[in-house]
C-alpha cells in the first residue's frame, strides 16, 4: 500500500467514522455528518494539492 | 465538606471506566451499554493503528530533549494496549526510507488522539452528559 491518494482515503475513512460515531447518536445522522466530513477530507486534499502544485519544493 | 461513599464510589467506577476507555478501544463504551458505538471504536481504531505499523510508521520515544517527539509519543500512548503489545513484540521501530514512513506516523498518533477522544466521550457519557 503505497499510493499516497489510497492512504488520504484510509485515513479520512477512519477520522470521519470516529468523529460522526462520537458526534451523533442517529445512525442517520451519523452517516450524514461522517459523509460529509469524508468528502471534505478528499475535497480540501485534492484542492490544496492541485494549488501547491506550481510550487516545487 | 467531606464526599460520601455513593460519591467515591461513583469517582472510582469512573476512574475505572476512563482506564477501560482508554487501554481497549471502545470498552468504555462497551461498559455503558452503547454496543454499537464500542464496537466500532474496538474494530475501527486499533485497525487504523495496525495500518500506521503495517505502512512502516514510528512509535516515537519518549525523547525529552525534542518537545514534539515528546508529544508524539503521549499521542501514540493514547491508544493504549496495542501500544504496549506492538512495543513487546518489536514494532513500531519505523522505517524512515518507505515511501510511507510519515503516513504511518501520522496514523499511529491520529489513532491515539482518537482514542484519547472516546475516553472523553465515555466520561461525559457516564456522567449523562450525553
Amino acid at each position: 500500500m503505497q499510493s499516497h491518494l489510497l492512504l488520504l482515503v484510509v485515513f479520512a475513512f477512519f477520522v470521519s467514522l470516529v468523529f460522526a460515531v462520537i458526534a451523533k447518536d442517529e445512525p442517520r445522522a451519523q452517516l450524514r455528518y461522517g459523509g460529509l466530513m469524508f468528502g471534505g477530507f478528499l475535497a480540501s486534499a485534492i484542492v490544496l494539492g492541485w494549488l501547491m502544485y506550481p510550487f516545487p519544493l | 465538606m467531606r464526599a460520601t461513599a455513593a460519591e467515591e464510589t461513583q469517582s472510582g467506577s469512573l476512574v475505572l471506566l476512563c482506564l477501560a476507555s482508554w487501554a481497549i478501544p471502545g470498552a468504555g463504551h462497551l461498559w455503558l451499554g452503547r454496543r454499537s458505538k464500542g464496537l466500532i471504536f474496538l474494530i475501527a481504531l486499533p485497525m487504523m493503528f495496525a495500518i500506521g505499523l503495517a505502512i512502516r510508521g514510528r512509535l516515537a520515544p519518549f525523547d525529552l530533549s525534542d518537545l514534539l517527539v515528546s508529544l508524539a509519543a503521549v499521542a501514540d500512548l493514547g491508544i493504549g494496549l496495542p501500544y504496549f503489545i506492538a512495543s513487546a513484540l518489536g514494532y513500531g521501530g519505523g522505517d524512515v526510507r518507505a515511501v510511507t514512513y510519515e503516513y504511518g506516523c501520522t496514523f499511529l498518533i491520529v489513532a491515539g488522539l482518537l482514542n484519547l477522544l472516546v475516553v472523553i466521550d465515555a466520561y461525559d457519557t457516564a456522567m449523562g452528559r450525553k
